[in-house]
C-alpha cells in the first residue's frame, strides 16, 4: 500500500512537469489552431540551455530558469515570423509540415553540434525520505517550479490586458481584430509564450534525468497525450492532464511491468481522441 | 577526423594503383562514435586502432614472405541498426573490405553478421556476447567475447557466499544482450534455489528509473542485478544512490567497467561488473603483448586506462592477424579454416571457437571475471573479486 | 474519357520500371541495387501515402505502421512457420489491410489534425505492443535464420529476387494510383479531399470510401515491408515503426507534388538519393536532416504543389502525359 502511495506521489511530481510541457503546445493550438510539431525540439533546446548554462558557464541550475523563459520567448517569436505566420488560416497540413520542418532543422543542427550522445547535468538537492522511499529534491523542486510557472501563466492570461487580448483572439480572431486588437502581434506573442513554456519545461526535465538530442520526441508524444486528456486549447486542462497522466503512470506501475505503461498511455490517447475530442477536463463551452 | 584520415588513406591507396593496393589488407568495421553506445564503442575502436598502429609500425601482417600494411576503413554507425546495415554493405561492396570486425553491442553485431554472412565475408566479432547470433546457421563468424549466458554466473556465486538467501531484484535493459543474460540468470537462480523478488525489464532509452527503483524497494530487495549498457547503467547507478535504495549488493552489466564510471563518485562504490578482461590479469600469451604491455601502451596513447571493451577490440585484431599469418593467405576460406582450429592464449585469455554448425563461432575458451569498484585510500579503484584464483582484492559487501 | 490502357502514362511507368529493375541486375552492380532498392521502398511508401493525403485529404502521420506490421507478419511466417517468403509477404499485406480497415473505422471519424494525431497514437501503441509481444521477439525483434534464403537459391540470389519484387511493388503502386484516380471511386475521393461535407451531401458515400482507401493504402506498403525486412534479415520495433521515416514519406509526397501520380514517386527518389549521398559523405551526414527540413519549409512556404506542380505550371503541355 505504501509502495502505491509513494508511486502515486512520484507520478504527481513528474506529472506537473509533463503538464508544464504540454501547456505550451495547447496554448499555441488554442490561439491559432496550429499544432507545433517542433515542440519536442524546443524541449531539447531547453535541456541543452541548462547544460550550457550549468556546465559551460557555471550558473547554478535553477538560475537558468528565467534565462530560458526569456530566450524561449524570443526564439518563439522569431520562429513565428519565419515559419508560422504565413500558415495561419491555410490548410492544417501546411502548418503541421511547416512546424515539422522547423523540428527537422533544429534536431539536425543539434545533432551536428552535440551528436546523439547522452548528456547529464548533475543537480544536487536534498530529498525527502518517507517509509524507505525517497523523493529526490530535484523532483520536488521541479514540480514546485512547474506549478509556480503555471500560476504565473494564469495571472498573465486572466489578469493582464495582453492576456485578455490573447483570449479574445483565441475565441474569435475577426471579432478581436474588429475591436482594435492587433491580432498578428498577439499571435506572435502567444507563439513566443508557448515556445517559452516548452523551453523551460525542458530545462526542468534536464535537472532530473540525462538527455540526448533525441529525447524531445518522447516528451512531445507525452505532451500530445496530455493535451488530448486536458483538451486542446485549454492550459489549465493541460496542467491537470499532466498530473492525471503522472497519476495514471504512478498507479499503474506497481501493478504491471513498467514496459506496458506506454501501451496504456497511447491506447488512452487514441481512445480520448475518438471519444472525448475536447478532453476529459474540458472547461470551455461547446 | 580519424574517419577522414582512414578514408583519405584508402582513397590514396586506391588512387596509387594496383601495385600499392597489393601491399595492404583492408579491414572494415563501424563504431558508434555518437549515440547512446558511444562511450564503450569508442574504447573498442581505440583498441582496434592501437593494434593496427603497433602492427604497421613493425612492418605489417606477414603473409608468406610479404608484409602487408593494415588499412582500416570505419564509419560512425550512430548506435543504430539501420546505419550498420547500410554501412557494412558499403564496406563490402564499395570499400572492398577483405575482412570485417563487428560493431560494438550485441544488437548491432547481429545486424552486421547478417550482412557479412550474406556476402560470405569473415567477420571477427567483439563487443557482442549474445549467443543467438551464432545459432542462426553462420559459416564465417568468430566471437571473441564470452557468451551472455555466463555473465552473471560469477556474480551470483560471489553473492551467495556473502548472503545465502538474498532478495534479488533483477532489473535489466530490454535489448537482445541483456535479455539473454536475463534468461540465463533465471535458470541459474532456479537451479540454485534463489527466488527473484523482482524481475523486470526497462526500455533502453529510459532515463527515469524511479518507478522501477520504488518497485525494488517495495519488494524489500537487498541485492540488485542487471542493467544493460553504459548510458542506462550509469543512470541507474546514480538514481539508486539518490533514492537511497539501500542495496547491499549491486552488479550491473557493462557500465561499471568503463573508467568513466568513476565519475559517479560515491554512487559507484561497491558496484560490481562482470568483465571480459581486467588490466590486472596474468595470462601468459602465446603471441602478442602481455596484459601489462597492452595496458601501458593504451594508457600512454589515450591517457586513460583500458577497460575490457578496448581489450576486446585489440584482441579481435590480434586473433585475425594471427590467423592470416598462420594461413599464409588472405583467402577467406583459408583464414576461416585456421580460425576454426585455433586454441590459443593471448593477453585477453584463452580463445577457442566452436565448430559445431549449430553454434559456429561461439567463444568456448574464454572465461569471465567479476570486478568491483572499491575505495582505496580515498580513490576509487577497480579490483577483481571473482573467481577466487584470479582475485586481487576481497569482496566488499 | 480515354480508357486507361490507351493513355501514355501507364506505359511510361512500365518502361521506367523495367529499366529500373533490370539495369542493375544485368550489370550485377550490388551498390546500385542497394541504393535503388531503398528508393523503391520509399516510392511505395510515398505513392500509397499519396492516396490518403493527395486524394482524400487525410494526413496519415503514422503510415509506417503498415510497413512495420507487414514486415513482422512476413518475417514471423517465414522464420517460425517456414512459409515461402512471397506467400508470407502477400498474407502480411492482406492481414494488415484488414487491420487497417478495423482501425480506420474508428479513427476516420476524426478530421484534420485530430486524425493526424490519432495515426501517430496508433503507430506508437502498436510499436509498444510489439515491444511487449514475446512471440515476435519483443524489444529484440526477429533475426532471420540464414537458411531461410535457401529456397530462393542462397542469400545472393535471394537479395536480387527481393529487389525485383520490390520494384514490382513500386510499379504496382504507381499503376494502382493511376487506375484509382481515373475511376469513379477516385473521383469521390478527390471530392472528399476538396470538401468532405459537400461531397457527402452530393451523395458520395464518404465513410465507406475513406475506409476503403485507408485499407487500400496499407496493402502494398505491408507487402513491401515483408520483402524489405526479409532482405535485411532482421526486424526490430524501433526501426520498424520509426515515426521519422513515416514523416519523411510525407515530405516526399509534398516534395514531388501531392495529388499527382508520379509526383510522390519522384519526390521519394530525389529525397532518397539526396539522403544517401549526404549519409556517406561523412561530413554532411548530420546535415541531412537540416537540409531536408529547410527543403520542406521552402516547399510549404513557396511551392506547396511540389515539384510536379511547378513543372505543370511552367510547361502546361506536360499535364497531359506526366501525371
Amino acid at each position: 500500500m505504501i509502495g502505491i502511495i509513494a508511486s502515486v506521489i512520484d507520478g504527481i511530481l513528474i506529472g506537473s512537469v509533463y503538464g508544464l510541457a504540454a501547456m505550451g503546445l495547447t496554448l499555441i493550438w488554442g490561439v491559432m489552431k496550429v499544432i507545433n510539431l517542433a515542440h519536442g525540439a524546443i524541449v531539447v533546446l531547453g535541456m541543452f540551455l541548462l547544460y550550457i548554462a550549468s556546465i559551460t558557464i557555471g550558473l547554478p541550475a535553477y538560475a537558468t530558469i528565467p534565462v530560458t523563459i526569456v530566450f524561449g520567448f524570443a526564439f518563439g517569436v522569431m520562429l513565428y515570423w519565419i515559419a508560422v505566420h504565413r500558415m495561419i488560416g491555410r490548410a492544417e497540413l501546411m502548418s503541421l509540415l511547416a512546424t515539422f520542418s522547423i523540428n527537422m532543422v533544429l534536431i539536425g543542427l543539434g545533432t551536428a553540434w552535440w551528436t546523439t550522445s547522452p548528456y547529464n547535468v548533475p543537480v544536487a538537492m536534498p530529498g525527502v525520505t518517507w517509509q524507505g522511499y525517497t523523493f529526490t529534491g530535484t523532483h520536488i523542486m521541479a514540480a514546485v517550479l512547474a506549478m509556480v510557472i503555471a500560476g504565473l501563466l494564469y495571472l498573465l492570461l486572466y489578469r493582464t490586458r495582453q492576456g485578455k487580448a490573447i483570449r479574445a483572439v483565441a475565441d474569435n480572431r475577426e471579432a478581436a481584430e474588429l475591436s482594435g486588437i492587433p491580432t498578428t502581434q498577439v499571435l506572435s506573442f502567444a507563439f513566443g509564450l508557448g515556445v517559452a513554456l516548452a523551453c523551460v519545461s525542458g530545462t526542468l526535465i534536464a535537472t532530473l534525468f540525462p538527455f540526448t538530442v533525441l529525447s524531445g520526441e518522447a516528451y512531445q508524444l507525452k505532451s500530445f497525450v496530455v493535451t488530448v486528456l486536458g483538451g486542446l486549447g485549454n492550459p489549465a486542462g493541460a496542467l491537470m492532464g499532466g498530473i492525471a497522466l503522472g497519476l495514471i503512470e504512478g498507479l499503474a506501475t506497481p501493478f504491471m511491468p513498467v514496459s506496458w505503461i506506454p501501451i496504456v498511455e497511447f491506447g488512452l490517447f487514441v481512445f480520448c481522441l475518438i471519444a472525448f475530442p475536447r478532453g476529459i477536463f474540458a472547461f470551455s463551452k461547446a | 577526423m580519424r574517419l577522414w584520415l582512414s578514408t583519405a588513406l584508402t582513397a590514396a591507396v586506391i588512387a596509387a594503383g594496383p601495385a600499392l593496393a597489393e601491399d595492404t589488407i583492408t579491414i572494415g568495421f563501424t563504431a558508434s562514435q555518437t549515440g547512446a553506445l558511444n562511450n564503450d564503442s569508442t574504447a573498442q575502436m581505440r583498441g582496434i586502432e592501437l593494434w593496427r598502429d603497433e602492427v604497421n609500425a613493425k612492418g605489417g601482417i606477414k603473409v608468406g614472405d610479404k608484409s602487408y600494411k593494415i588499412v582500416t576503413v570505419s564509419y560512425d554507425d550512430e548506435s543504430q541498426n539501420t546505419r550498420v546495415q547500410q554501412l557494412y554493405t558499403r564496406l563490402i561492396s564499395q570499400d572492398k573490405a577483405q575482412f570485417l570486425i563487428s560493431p560494438y553491442s550485441s544488437g548491432l553485431v547481429a545486424t552486421a553478421a547478417i550482412i557479412s554472412e550474406q556476402y560470405g565475408k569473415v567477420m571477427v566479432t567483439t563487443g557482442g556476447a549474445l549467443e543467438k547470433t551464432y545459432q542462426l546457421g553462420n559459416k564465417n563468424l568468430f566471437q571473441i567475447y564470452t557468451g551472455s549466458s555466463q555473465y552473471l554466473a560469477g556474480a551470483l556465486a560471489a553473492l551467495k557466499e556473502k548472503n545465502p538467501s538474498p532478495k534479488i531484484a533483477f532489473v535489466y535493459e530490454d535489448d537482445p544482450f541483456s535479455k539473454s543474460v536475463a534468461g540465463a540468470v533465471r535458470e541459474m537462480s532456479k537451479a540454485q534455489g534463489l527466488t527473484l523478488a523482482l524481475d523486470e525489464s526497462y526500455a533502453g532509452s529510459t532515463t527515469d528509473f524511479s518507478p522501477i527503483i520504488n518497485k525494488a524497494i517495495s519488494a524489500k530487495a537487498d541485492a540488485l542485478l542487471g542493467g544493460g549498457h553504459y548510458a542506462d547503467g550509469a543512470t541507474l547507478a546514480r538514481q539508486l544512490n539518490e533514492q537511497k535504495a539501500g542495496m547491499k549488493w549491486i552488479t550491473l552489466l557493462v557500465a561499471p567497467d568503463s573508467p568513466k564510471f568513476a565519475e559517479l563518485g560515491d554512487a559507484a562504490v561497491g558496484i560490481s561488473v562482470p568483465s571480459q578482461w581486467e588490466p590486472q590479469v596474468t595470462f601468459k600469451p602465446d603471441f602478442g603483448p602481455t596484459a601489462g604491455a597492452f595496458t601501458s601502451a593504451f594508457s600512454a596513447k589515450y591517457k586513460i586506462e583500458p577497460g575490457y571493451h578496448a581489450a576486446g577490440g585489440y584482441a579481435a585484431g590480434l586473433i585475425l592477424q594471427h590467423a592470416i599469418e598462420k594461413a599464409g593467405s588472405v583467402e577467406p576460406d583459408k583464414v576461416a579454416a585456421v580460425l576454426n582450429q585455433l586454441d590459443v592464449t593471448t593477453f585477453f585469455g584463452k580463445t577457442k571457437f566452436s565448430t559445431d554448425p549449430k553454434q559456429h563461432g561461439l567463444q568456448v575458451g574464454h572465461q569471465m571475471v567479476l570486478a568491483q569498484w572499491q575505495k582505496k585510500g580515498g580513490k576509487l579503484v577497480k579490483e577483481v573479486i571473482w573467481p577466487k584464483d584470479a582475485k586481487t582484492a576481497d569482496v566488499v559487501y | 474519357m480515354i480508357p486507361v490502357w490507351l493513355r501514355p502514362f501507364p506505359w511510361l511507368v512500365v518502361a521506367a520500371s523495367l529499366l529500373y529493375a533490370f539495369v542493375p541486375y544485368f550489370a550485377d552492380n550490388v551498390q546500385l541495387r542497394e541504393s535503388l532498392l531503398l528508393a523503391a521502398v520509399y516510392i511505395v511508401l510515398a505513392s500509397n501515402l499519396n492516396l490518403m493525403i493527395g486524394f482524400a485529404g487525410y494526413v496519415n502521420f503514422g503510415n509506417i505502421v503498415f510497413f512495420g506490421l507487414g514486415g513482422y507478419t512476413c518475417l514471423y511466417l517465414v522464420n517460425d512457420l517456414h512459409w515461402p517468403v512471397m506467400v508470407a509477404a502477400l498474407v502480411g499485406g492482406i492481414a494488415v489491410s484488414a487491420i487497417a480497415l478495423l482501425f480506420g473505422l474508428g479513427i476516420l471519424r476524426l478530421r484534420g489534425a485530430f486524425f493526424a494525431l490519432a495515426t501517430i497514437g496508433v503507430n506508437q501503441a502498436i510499436q509498444q505492443l510489439v515491444i511487449n509481444f514475446e512471440p515476435w521477439g519483443g524489444a529484440t525483434g526477429i533475426y532471420l535464420s540464414l537458411d531461410s534464403y535457401g529456397p530462393l537459391g542462397g542469400p545472393m540470389q535471394a537479395l536480387w529476387t527481393a529487389y525485383l519484387l520490390i520494384v514490382l511493388m513500386a510499379a504496382l503502386s504507381l499503376l494502382g494510383s493511376f487506375v484509382i484516380r481515373n475511376s469513379k471511386f477516385g473521383l469521390g475521393l478527390l471530392a472528399i479531399g476538396q470538401n468532405e461535407d459537400a461531397a457527402a451531401v452530393l451523395g458520395v458515400p464518404t465513410p465507406l470510401y475513406k475506409a476503403m482507401i485507408y485499407s487500400a493504402s496499407a496493402f502494398l506498403p505491408a507487402v513491401t515491408g515483408g520483402l524489405y525486412f526479409f532482405k535485411s534479415g532482421i526486424i526490430e520495433p524501433t526501426s520498424a515503426f520509426n515515426l521519422q521515416t513515416s514523416i519523411e514519406a510525407i515530405v516526399m509526397v509534398m516534395l514531388g507534388g501531392s495529388g499527382t501520380i508520379i509526383g510522390p514517386a519522384l519526390g521519394a527518389f530525389l529525397y532518397e538519393e539526396l539522403r544517401g549521398f549526404l549519409l556517406t559523405a561523412q561530413a554532411f551526414s548530420n546535415f541531412q536532416l537540416v537540409i531536408a527540413g529547410m527543403l520542406l519549409l521552402l516547399i510549404v512556404l513557396f511551392v506547396p504543389d511540389g515539384f510536379l506542380g511547378w513543372v505543370h505550371r511552367r510547361w502546361p503541355r506536360t499535364r497531359r502525359w506526366l501525371e
